[in-house]
Protein backbone atom coordinates (compact mmCIF):
# COMPACT_ATOMS: atom_id res chain seq x y z
CA UNK A 1 0.00 0.00 0.00
CA UNK A 2 1.02 3.60 -0.41
CA UNK A 3 -0.27 6.61 1.47
CA UNK A 4 -2.80 7.44 -1.26
CA UNK A 5 -4.31 3.97 -0.95
CA UNK A 6 -4.54 4.25 2.83
CA UNK A 7 -6.24 7.61 2.52
CA UNK A 8 -9.17 6.06 0.67
CA UNK A 9 -10.07 4.24 3.90
CA UNK A 10 -10.59 7.55 5.71
CA UNK A 11 -13.73 9.48 4.71
CA UNK A 12 -12.71 12.58 6.70
CA UNK A 13 -9.47 12.98 4.75
CA UNK A 14 -11.46 13.60 1.58
CA UNK A 15 -13.22 16.67 2.88
CA UNK A 16 -12.64 20.27 1.95
CA UNK A 17 -12.19 23.14 4.36
CA UNK A 18 -12.69 26.76 3.22
CA UNK A 19 -12.82 25.45 -0.32
CA UNK A 20 -9.47 23.68 -0.07
CA UNK A 21 -8.44 20.08 0.33
CA UNK A 22 -7.96 19.34 4.03
CA UNK A 23 -4.42 18.68 5.26
CA UNK A 24 -4.83 17.06 8.65
CA UNK A 25 -1.72 17.51 10.77
CA UNK A 26 -3.25 17.21 14.25
CA UNK A 27 -3.03 13.46 14.56
CA UNK A 28 -1.38 13.48 17.98
CA UNK A 29 -4.62 14.92 19.34
CA UNK A 30 -7.06 12.72 17.40
CA UNK A 31 -6.37 10.40 14.49
CA UNK A 32 -8.98 10.07 11.78
CA UNK A 33 -11.03 6.89 11.67
CA UNK A 34 -10.90 4.33 8.87
CA UNK A 35 -14.00 2.84 7.28
CA UNK A 36 -13.61 -0.45 9.20
CA UNK A 37 -13.84 1.40 12.51
CA UNK A 38 -16.82 3.46 11.42
CA UNK A 39 -18.53 0.28 10.18
CA UNK A 40 -17.97 -1.55 13.45
CA UNK A 41 -19.37 1.39 15.41
CA UNK A 42 -22.42 1.43 13.13
CA UNK A 43 -22.86 -2.34 13.31
CA UNK A 44 -22.92 -2.34 17.13
CA UNK A 45 -25.26 0.64 17.18
CA UNK A 46 -27.66 -0.77 14.59
CA UNK A 47 -27.48 -4.48 15.36
CA UNK A 48 -26.53 -5.10 18.96
CA UNK A 49 -27.14 -2.06 21.11
CA UNK A 50 -27.60 -3.85 24.44
CA UNK A 51 -25.85 -3.94 27.80
CA UNK A 52 -22.87 -6.24 27.86
CA UNK A 53 -22.19 -9.01 30.40
CA UNK A 54 -25.77 -9.00 31.67
CA UNK A 55 -28.76 -10.19 29.78
CA UNK A 56 -29.05 -13.62 28.20
CA UNK A 57 -30.67 -12.31 25.03
CA UNK A 58 -28.90 -12.46 21.69
CA UNK A 59 -28.18 -8.76 21.20
CA UNK A 60 -26.51 -8.58 24.60
CA UNK A 61 -24.47 -11.66 23.80
CA UNK A 62 -23.33 -10.22 20.48
CA UNK A 63 -22.38 -6.93 22.09
CA UNK A 64 -20.48 -8.80 24.80
CA UNK A 65 -18.66 -10.84 22.18
CA UNK A 66 -17.60 -7.70 20.28
CA UNK A 67 -16.41 -6.09 23.51
CA UNK A 68 -14.44 -9.13 24.66
CA UNK A 69 -12.99 -9.72 21.19
CA UNK A 70 -11.71 -6.15 21.32
CA UNK A 71 -10.10 -6.91 24.67
CA UNK A 72 -8.37 -9.90 23.11
CA UNK A 73 -7.25 -7.71 20.19
CA UNK A 74 -5.71 -5.27 22.67
CA UNK A 75 -4.06 -8.08 24.61
CA UNK A 76 -2.52 -9.42 21.44
CA UNK A 77 -1.49 -5.98 20.15
CA UNK A 78 0.50 -5.12 23.29
CA UNK A 79 1.40 -8.75 24.08
CA UNK A 80 -0.14 -8.70 27.56
CA UNK A 81 0.05 -11.98 29.46
CA UNK A 82 -3.70 -12.38 29.97
CA UNK A 83 -7.04 -10.68 29.39
CA UNK A 84 -7.27 -10.02 33.10
CA UNK A 85 -4.53 -7.46 32.68
CA UNK A 86 -6.43 -5.44 30.07
CA UNK A 87 -8.93 -2.99 31.58
CA UNK A 88 -11.09 -0.79 29.37
CA UNK A 89 -11.38 2.86 30.37
CA UNK A 90 -12.53 6.06 28.70
CA UNK A 91 -8.98 7.04 27.73
CA UNK A 92 -5.43 7.65 28.88
CA UNK A 93 -6.52 10.27 31.41
CA UNK A 94 -9.04 7.91 32.99
CA UNK A 95 -6.47 5.10 33.08
CA UNK A 96 -3.92 7.24 34.90
CA UNK A 97 -6.50 8.58 37.33
CA UNK A 98 -7.52 5.01 38.07
CA UNK A 99 -3.97 3.94 38.86
CA UNK A 100 -3.14 7.10 40.79
CA UNK A 101 -6.21 6.57 42.96
CA UNK A 102 -6.24 2.82 43.44
CA UNK A 103 -2.49 2.30 43.63
CA UNK A 104 -2.30 5.28 45.98
CA UNK A 105 -4.98 3.83 48.25
CA UNK A 106 -3.15 0.51 48.44
CA UNK A 107 0.49 1.48 48.58
CA UNK A 108 1.16 5.17 49.28
CA UNK A 109 1.34 6.77 52.71
CA UNK A 110 2.48 10.05 54.22
CA UNK A 111 6.06 10.93 53.35
CA UNK A 112 6.24 8.55 50.38
CA UNK A 113 7.42 9.76 47.00
CA UNK A 114 6.22 9.63 43.40
CA UNK A 115 8.40 10.46 40.39
CA UNK A 116 7.12 12.01 37.15
CA UNK A 117 9.07 13.74 34.39
CA UNK A 118 9.19 17.29 33.09
CA UNK A 119 7.84 16.25 29.69
CA UNK A 120 4.58 14.74 30.92
CA UNK A 121 1.16 15.72 29.64
CA UNK A 122 -1.05 17.30 32.34
CA UNK A 123 -2.91 14.00 32.48
CA UNK A 124 0.24 12.33 33.79
CA UNK A 125 0.94 15.08 36.32
CA UNK A 126 -2.32 16.22 37.89
CA UNK A 127 -3.65 12.77 38.97
CA UNK A 128 -0.34 12.15 40.79
CA UNK A 129 -0.45 15.60 42.39
CA UNK A 130 -3.97 14.89 43.59
CA UNK A 131 -2.87 11.54 44.99
CA UNK A 132 0.14 13.11 46.71
CA UNK A 133 -2.09 15.75 48.28
CA UNK A 134 -4.50 13.11 49.49
CA UNK A 135 -1.76 10.92 50.92
CA UNK A 136 0.70 13.57 52.08
CA UNK A 137 3.25 12.23 49.61
CA UNK A 138 5.88 14.18 47.66
CA UNK A 139 6.08 14.57 43.87
CA UNK A 140 9.57 14.55 42.36
CA UNK A 141 10.43 15.51 38.81
CA UNK A 142 12.97 14.07 36.38
CA UNK A 143 14.10 16.95 34.14
CA UNK A 144 14.79 17.17 30.42
CA UNK A 145 17.88 18.75 28.85
CA UNK A 146 17.87 21.53 26.23
CA UNK A 147 17.39 19.07 23.39
CA UNK A 148 14.33 17.62 25.16
CA UNK A 149 15.90 14.33 26.26
CA UNK A 150 15.23 13.03 29.75
CA UNK A 151 18.24 13.43 32.03
CA UNK A 152 18.38 9.73 32.69
CA UNK A 153 21.60 9.95 34.65
CA UNK A 154 19.89 11.84 37.44
CA UNK A 155 17.13 9.23 37.80
CA UNK A 156 18.94 7.06 40.30
CA UNK A 157 19.53 10.09 42.52
CA UNK A 158 15.78 10.79 42.54
CA UNK A 159 14.82 7.32 43.68
CA UNK A 160 14.79 6.82 47.45
CA UNK A 161 13.52 4.10 49.71
CA UNK A 162 10.29 6.12 49.95
CA UNK A 163 9.67 6.08 46.18
CA UNK A 164 6.46 4.16 45.52
CA UNK A 165 5.93 4.58 41.77
CA UNK A 166 7.28 6.38 38.72
CA UNK A 167 5.23 7.64 35.78
CA UNK A 168 6.85 8.44 32.46
CA UNK A 169 5.59 9.09 28.97
CA UNK A 170 6.73 6.73 26.24
CA UNK A 171 6.77 9.63 23.75
CA UNK A 172 6.06 13.22 24.78
CA UNK A 173 3.13 14.81 22.92
CA UNK A 174 5.23 17.97 22.59
CA UNK A 175 8.77 16.75 21.93
CA UNK A 176 8.03 13.62 19.93
CA UNK A 177 11.17 11.94 21.24
CA UNK A 178 11.06 8.26 22.09
CA UNK A 179 11.98 8.00 25.75
CA UNK A 180 14.15 5.05 26.88
CA UNK A 181 11.33 3.53 28.89
CA UNK A 182 12.82 0.05 28.97
CA UNK A 183 15.97 1.42 30.58
CA UNK A 184 13.89 3.47 33.01
CA UNK A 185 11.86 0.42 33.99
CA UNK A 186 15.06 -1.53 34.56
CA UNK A 187 16.55 1.19 36.74
CA UNK A 188 13.36 1.59 38.75
CA UNK A 189 12.86 -2.14 39.18
CA UNK A 190 16.44 -2.35 40.41
CA UNK A 191 15.25 -0.29 43.36
CA UNK A 192 11.89 -2.00 43.68
CA UNK A 193 9.89 0.85 42.11
CA UNK A 194 7.04 0.03 39.69
CA UNK A 195 6.61 2.12 36.55
CA UNK A 196 3.56 3.43 34.70
CA UNK A 197 4.17 4.25 31.05
CA UNK A 198 1.89 6.81 29.41
CA UNK A 199 1.55 5.35 25.94
CA UNK A 200 -0.91 7.89 24.48
CA UNK A 201 1.58 8.70 21.70
CA UNK A 202 3.84 5.67 22.06
CA UNK A 203 1.22 3.10 21.12
CA UNK A 204 0.64 4.75 17.74
CA UNK A 205 4.10 4.80 16.26
CA UNK A 206 5.68 1.41 16.80
CA UNK A 207 4.84 -1.97 18.22
CA UNK A 208 4.67 -2.09 21.97
CA UNK A 209 5.38 -5.28 23.87
CA UNK A 210 4.50 -4.73 27.51
CA UNK A 211 6.21 -7.94 28.61
CA UNK A 212 9.41 -6.94 26.87
CA UNK A 213 9.23 -3.42 28.37
CA UNK A 214 8.43 -5.10 31.69
CA UNK A 215 6.49 -1.97 32.72
CA UNK A 216 3.93 -2.37 35.49
CA UNK A 217 1.25 -0.26 33.79
CA UNK A 218 0.86 0.88 30.19
CA UNK A 219 -2.00 3.21 29.31
CA UNK A 220 -3.36 4.63 26.06
CA UNK A 221 -6.40 6.11 24.34
CA UNK A 222 -8.36 4.68 21.44
CA UNK A 223 -8.96 7.92 19.54
CA UNK A 224 -5.28 8.49 18.82
CA UNK A 225 -4.96 5.06 17.20
CA UNK A 226 -7.96 5.21 14.84
CA UNK A 227 -10.61 3.96 17.31
CA UNK A 228 -13.66 5.77 18.68
CA UNK A 229 -13.20 8.61 21.18
CA UNK A 230 -14.02 7.84 24.79
CA UNK A 231 -12.16 4.55 24.64
CA UNK A 232 -8.94 3.67 26.38
CA UNK A 233 -6.86 0.94 27.90
CA UNK A 234 -5.16 0.29 31.17
CA UNK A 235 -2.71 -2.55 31.03
CA UNK A 236 -1.57 -3.51 34.51
CA UNK A 237 0.38 -6.44 35.82
CA UNK A 238 -1.96 -8.79 37.61
CA UNK A 239 0.13 -8.69 40.78
CA UNK A 240 -0.69 -4.96 41.14
CA UNK A 241 -4.27 -4.97 39.88
CA UNK A 242 -5.13 -7.77 42.30
CA UNK A 243 -3.95 -5.73 45.25
CA UNK A 244 -5.49 -2.41 44.20
CA UNK A 245 -9.02 -1.52 45.41
CA UNK A 246 -11.67 -0.62 42.83
CA UNK A 247 -11.72 2.98 41.57
CA UNK A 248 -15.48 3.28 41.15
CA UNK A 249 -18.27 1.14 42.53
CA UNK A 250 -21.41 -0.12 40.84
CA UNK A 251 -22.54 -2.05 37.78
CA UNK A 252 -20.67 -5.19 36.83
CA UNK A 253 -17.71 -4.65 39.15
CA UNK A 254 -19.31 -6.64 41.96
CA UNK A 255 -19.32 -10.22 43.12
CA UNK A 256 -22.13 -10.12 45.67
CA UNK A 257 -23.70 -7.04 47.22
CA UNK A 258 -25.09 -7.08 50.74
CA UNK A 259 -25.62 -4.15 53.07
CA UNK A 260 -23.22 -5.95 55.35
CA UNK A 261 -20.54 -5.83 52.68
CA UNK A 262 -19.75 -6.30 49.00
CA UNK A 263 -17.30 -8.51 47.20
CA UNK A 264 -15.80 -7.52 43.89
CA UNK A 265 -15.78 -9.12 40.47
CA UNK A 266 -12.58 -10.75 39.25
CA UNK A 267 -10.19 -8.86 36.97
CA UNK A 268 -10.63 -7.02 34.72
CA UNK A 269 -14.30 -6.30 35.51
CA UNK A 270 -13.40 -5.13 39.02
CA UNK A 271 -12.23 -1.89 37.39
CA UNK A 272 -15.07 -1.55 34.86
CA UNK A 273 -17.91 -0.04 36.89
CA UNK A 274 -21.14 1.04 35.22
CA UNK A 275 -22.30 0.49 31.67
CA UNK A 276 -19.23 0.58 29.52
CA UNK A 277 -18.75 2.35 26.20
CA UNK A 278 -19.11 -1.02 24.48
CA UNK A 279 -19.74 0.37 20.99
CA UNK A 280 -16.60 2.45 21.29
CA UNK A 281 -14.46 -0.28 22.84
CA UNK A 282 -15.47 -2.71 20.08
CA UNK A 283 -13.88 -0.38 17.51
CA UNK A 284 -10.48 -1.02 19.10
CA UNK A 285 -10.39 -4.37 17.29
CA UNK A 286 -10.58 -3.05 13.70
CA UNK A 287 -8.52 0.00 14.75
CA UNK A 288 -5.64 -2.05 16.12
CA UNK A 289 -5.80 -4.47 13.20
CA UNK A 290 -5.49 -1.47 10.92
CA UNK A 291 -2.61 0.00 12.93
CA UNK A 292 -0.90 -3.37 12.95
CA UNK A 293 -1.15 -3.72 9.17
CA UNK A 294 0.39 -0.26 8.71
CA UNK A 295 3.28 -1.05 11.04
CA UNK A 296 3.94 -4.28 9.13
CA UNK A 297 3.91 -2.60 5.72
CA UNK A 298 7.47 -1.73 4.74
CA UNK A 299 6.36 0.65 1.99
CA UNK A 300 4.18 2.64 4.40
CA UNK A 301 6.92 2.77 7.02
CA UNK A 302 9.41 4.03 4.40
CA UNK A 303 6.92 6.62 3.18
CA UNK A 304 6.13 8.16 6.58
CA UNK A 305 9.81 8.01 7.60
CA UNK A 306 10.70 9.96 4.45
CA UNK A 307 8.08 12.61 5.26
CA UNK A 308 9.38 12.82 8.83
CA UNK A 309 12.97 13.21 7.64
CA UNK A 310 11.95 15.91 5.17
CA UNK A 311 10.10 17.95 7.82
CA UNK A 312 12.83 17.49 10.43
CA UNK A 313 15.41 18.75 7.98
CA UNK A 314 13.25 21.61 6.66
CA UNK A 315 12.38 22.86 10.15
CA UNK A 316 15.87 22.54 11.59
CA UNK A 317 17.47 24.33 8.65
CA UNK A 318 15.06 27.31 8.80
CA UNK A 319 16.84 29.93 10.89
CA UNK A 320 13.54 31.56 11.96
CA UNK A 321 12.38 28.34 13.59
CA UNK A 322 13.17 26.97 17.02
CA UNK A 323 12.34 23.28 17.14
CA UNK A 324 11.75 21.59 20.50
CA UNK A 325 12.80 17.98 20.82
CA UNK A 326 15.94 17.58 18.73
CA UNK A 327 16.70 13.89 18.20
CA UNK A 328 20.20 12.44 18.14
CA UNK A 329 19.13 10.64 14.99
CA UNK A 330 15.89 10.68 13.04
CA UNK A 331 14.68 7.29 14.28
CA UNK A 332 14.51 8.69 17.82
CA UNK A 333 11.68 11.00 16.77
CA UNK A 334 8.15 10.39 15.58
CA UNK A 335 6.65 12.61 12.86
CA UNK A 336 5.63 15.21 15.43
CA UNK A 337 7.18 18.66 15.49
CA UNK A 338 6.58 21.43 17.99
CA UNK A 339 8.28 24.72 17.30
CA UNK A 340 8.15 28.47 17.60
CA UNK A 341 9.03 31.07 15.02
CA UNK A 342 10.93 34.28 15.70
CA UNK A 343 8.64 37.28 16.12
CA UNK A 344 5.51 35.36 15.15
CA UNK A 345 2.86 34.10 17.55
CA UNK A 346 1.88 30.42 17.30
CA UNK A 347 -1.80 31.28 17.40
CA UNK A 348 -1.52 33.64 14.43
CA UNK A 349 0.26 30.96 12.43
CA UNK A 350 -2.36 28.35 13.33
CA UNK A 351 -5.24 30.67 12.35
CA UNK A 352 -3.77 31.41 8.94
CA UNK A 353 -2.73 27.80 8.28
CA UNK A 354 -6.29 26.78 9.10
CA UNK A 355 -7.58 29.04 6.35
CA UNK A 356 -5.06 27.46 4.00
CA UNK A 357 -6.68 24.11 4.79
CA UNK A 358 -4.04 22.86 7.24
CA UNK A 359 -5.18 21.66 10.67
CA UNK A 360 -2.41 22.09 13.24
CA UNK A 361 -2.31 22.55 16.99
CA UNK A 362 -1.17 25.68 18.79
CA UNK A 363 -0.87 26.58 22.43
CA UNK A 364 0.42 24.85 25.53
CA UNK A 365 -0.59 21.37 24.42
CA UNK A 366 -1.54 20.36 27.96
CA UNK A 367 2.09 20.55 29.01
CA UNK A 368 2.56 23.86 30.81
CA UNK A 369 5.64 22.77 32.77
CA UNK A 370 7.35 21.99 29.48
CA UNK A 371 6.36 25.40 28.05
CA UNK A 372 7.93 27.01 31.14
CA UNK A 373 11.02 24.84 30.70
CA UNK A 374 11.56 26.25 27.22
CA UNK A 375 10.46 29.77 28.17
CA UNK A 376 7.50 30.04 25.80
CA UNK A 377 3.77 30.68 26.23
CA UNK A 378 2.95 28.10 23.60
CA UNK A 379 4.14 26.35 20.47
CA UNK A 380 2.88 25.31 17.07
CA UNK A 381 2.66 21.56 16.57
CA UNK A 382 2.31 19.47 13.45
CA UNK A 383 1.79 15.75 14.00
CA UNK A 384 1.51 13.29 11.16
CA UNK A 385 0.04 9.85 10.58
CA UNK A 386 0.95 7.24 7.97
CA UNK A 387 -1.79 8.62 5.70
CA UNK A 388 0.00 11.95 5.40
CA UNK A 389 2.04 12.46 2.25
CA UNK A 390 5.19 14.21 1.10
CA UNK A 391 2.99 16.45 -1.06
CA UNK A 392 1.16 17.61 2.07
CA UNK A 393 4.41 18.19 3.95
CA UNK A 394 5.80 20.30 1.10
CA UNK A 395 2.55 22.27 0.88
CA UNK A 396 2.74 22.85 4.64
CA UNK A 397 6.27 24.24 4.46
CA UNK A 398 5.24 26.57 1.63
CA UNK A 399 2.19 27.78 3.57
CA UNK A 400 4.19 28.20 6.77
CA UNK A 401 6.58 30.48 4.93
CA UNK A 402 3.71 32.44 3.38
CA UNK A 403 2.01 32.84 6.78
CA UNK A 404 5.26 33.96 8.39
CA UNK A 405 5.78 36.60 5.71
CA UNK A 406 2.21 37.84 6.19
CA UNK A 407 2.73 38.13 9.92
CA UNK A 408 6.13 39.74 10.10
CA UNK B 1 -13.23 31.59 -0.23
CA UNK B 2 -9.68 31.38 1.02
CA UNK B 3 -8.74 34.70 -0.56
CA UNK B 4 -11.61 36.36 1.29
CA UNK B 5 -10.22 35.01 4.52
CA UNK B 6 -6.74 36.08 3.59
CA UNK B 7 -7.96 39.62 2.94
CA UNK B 8 -9.72 39.69 6.30
CA UNK B 9 -6.63 38.52 8.10
CA UNK B 10 -4.40 40.94 6.26
CA UNK B 11 -6.74 43.73 7.35
CA UNK B 12 -6.72 42.50 10.98
CA UNK B 13 -2.92 42.23 10.93
CA UNK B 14 -2.72 45.81 9.66
CA UNK B 15 -5.09 46.97 12.41
CA UNK B 16 -3.07 45.10 14.99
CA UNK B 17 0.18 46.67 13.87
CA UNK B 18 -1.34 50.14 13.94
CA UNK B 19 -2.80 49.90 17.44
CA UNK B 20 -1.21 52.54 19.70
CA UNK B 21 1.47 51.88 22.26
CA UNK B 22 0.48 49.98 25.34
CA UNK B 23 2.70 50.55 28.39
CA UNK B 24 4.45 47.42 29.69
CA UNK B 25 3.57 48.24 33.30
CA UNK B 26 -0.12 48.01 32.46
CA UNK B 27 0.17 44.39 31.35
CA UNK B 28 -1.13 43.26 34.69
CA UNK B 29 -3.12 40.24 35.74
CA UNK B 30 -6.32 42.26 36.32
CA UNK B 31 -6.16 43.71 32.79
CA UNK B 32 -5.58 40.29 31.22
CA UNK B 33 -8.60 38.90 29.42
CA UNK B 34 -9.19 35.33 30.47
CA UNK B 35 -10.29 32.75 27.95
CA UNK B 36 -8.00 33.61 25.07
CA UNK B 37 -5.23 31.34 23.81
CA UNK B 38 -2.96 34.34 23.38
CA UNK B 39 -2.51 36.99 26.05
CA UNK B 40 -4.75 40.03 25.63
CA UNK B 41 -4.72 43.04 27.92
CA UNK B 42 -7.48 45.64 28.03
CA UNK B 43 -6.94 48.98 29.76
CA UNK B 44 -9.18 52.05 29.88
CA UNK B 45 -9.51 55.57 31.23
CA UNK B 46 -12.56 57.79 31.64
CA UNK B 47 -12.64 61.05 29.70
CA UNK B 48 -15.65 63.40 29.95
CA UNK B 49 -17.84 60.49 30.98
CA UNK B 50 -16.67 58.38 28.07
CA UNK B 51 -14.67 55.17 28.17
CA UNK B 52 -11.39 55.29 26.26
CA UNK B 53 -9.93 51.82 25.71
CA UNK B 54 -6.41 50.69 24.97
CA UNK B 55 -5.32 47.12 24.42
CA UNK B 56 -2.47 44.85 23.48
CA UNK B 57 -1.86 41.23 22.64
CA UNK B 58 1.15 39.06 21.94
CA UNK B 59 -0.67 37.63 18.90
CA UNK B 60 -1.18 40.00 16.01
CA UNK B 61 -4.52 38.73 14.67
CA UNK B 62 -6.00 38.81 18.15
CA UNK B 63 -4.59 42.30 18.50
CA UNK B 64 -6.34 43.22 15.26
CA UNK B 65 -9.63 41.88 16.58
CA UNK B 66 -9.43 43.78 19.86
CA UNK B 67 -8.33 46.83 17.90
CA UNK B 68 -11.50 46.54 15.81
CA UNK B 69 -13.61 46.36 18.97
CA UNK B 70 -11.82 49.37 20.38
CA UNK B 71 -12.49 51.32 17.18
CA UNK B 72 -16.17 50.63 17.69
CA UNK B 73 -16.48 51.08 21.44
CA UNK B 74 -13.79 53.50 22.54
CA UNK B 75 -15.01 57.04 23.24
CA UNK B 76 -18.55 55.97 24.00
CA UNK B 77 -20.52 56.46 27.19
CA UNK B 78 -20.81 53.38 29.42
CA UNK B 79 -24.59 53.19 28.99
CA UNK B 80 -24.17 53.07 25.19
CA UNK B 81 -21.75 50.16 25.49
CA UNK B 82 -23.86 48.25 27.98
CA UNK B 83 -26.98 48.58 25.82
CA UNK B 84 -25.19 47.63 22.59
CA UNK B 85 -26.16 44.22 21.23
CA UNK B 86 -22.78 43.84 19.58
CA UNK B 87 -24.45 42.74 16.33
CA UNK B 88 -21.89 44.88 14.53
CA UNK B 89 -19.42 42.06 15.17
CA UNK B 90 -21.58 39.75 13.06
CA UNK B 91 -22.00 42.30 10.34
CA UNK B 92 -18.31 42.88 9.83
CA UNK B 93 -17.78 39.18 9.23
CA UNK B 94 -16.21 38.01 12.45
CA UNK B 95 -19.17 35.85 13.30
CA UNK B 96 -17.11 32.70 12.76
CA UNK B 97 -14.98 33.81 15.66
CA UNK B 98 -17.91 34.23 18.00
CA UNK B 99 -18.21 30.64 19.07
CA UNK B 100 -17.11 30.43 22.70
CA UNK B 101 -14.68 27.66 21.90
CA UNK B 102 -12.66 29.66 19.41
CA UNK B 103 -9.19 30.16 20.73
CA UNK B 104 -9.02 33.88 20.07
CA UNK B 105 -11.69 34.53 22.66
CA UNK B 106 -13.77 37.22 20.97
CA UNK B 107 -16.57 36.47 23.44
CA UNK B 108 -14.23 37.07 26.36
CA UNK B 109 -13.09 40.37 24.87
CA UNK B 110 -16.67 41.57 24.47
CA UNK B 111 -17.51 40.44 28.00
CA UNK B 112 -14.56 42.40 29.37
CA UNK B 113 -15.56 45.56 27.46
CA UNK B 114 -19.10 45.26 28.84
CA UNK B 115 -17.78 44.61 32.33
CA UNK B 116 -15.66 47.79 32.22
CA UNK B 117 -18.64 49.80 30.98
CA UNK B 118 -20.94 48.38 33.67
CA UNK B 119 -18.45 49.27 36.39
CA UNK B 120 -18.45 52.87 35.21
CA UNK B 121 -22.17 53.45 34.75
Amino acid sequence: MDAEEIRRNFPALGRQVYGRQLVYFDNAATAQRPRSVIDEWTRITEQCNANIHRAVHLMSEEATTAYEEAREAVRKFINAGSREEVVFTSGTTASINLVAFSFGEAFVSEGDEVIVTECEHHSDIVPWQMMCQRKGAVLKVLKVDDSGHLMINSLEGLISDRTKIMAVTHISNVLGLVNPVKEIVKKCHGKGVPVLVDGAQGIVHSKVDVQDLDCDFYVFSGHKIYAAPGTGVLYGKKKWLDRMPPYMGGGEMVGTVRFSGTTYAPLPLKFEAGTQNFAGAATLKPALEFADSLMDDAEIVRSIDAVRDYLLDALISDSRIRLYGIPENAVGKIPLFSFSMDGVHHEDLALILDKMGIAVRSGQMCAEPLMDRFGVTGMLRVSLAPYNTMREAEYFMKCLDKAAVMLS
Amino acid sequence: MFDEWLDKYEYLIELGKNLGDYPEDRKTEDRLIKGCQSRVWLDYRMEDGKVVFNADSDAIITKGIISLLIKIYSGRRPEEIVSSDFSVVDRIGLKENLSPTRANGLISMIAKIKEVAAENL
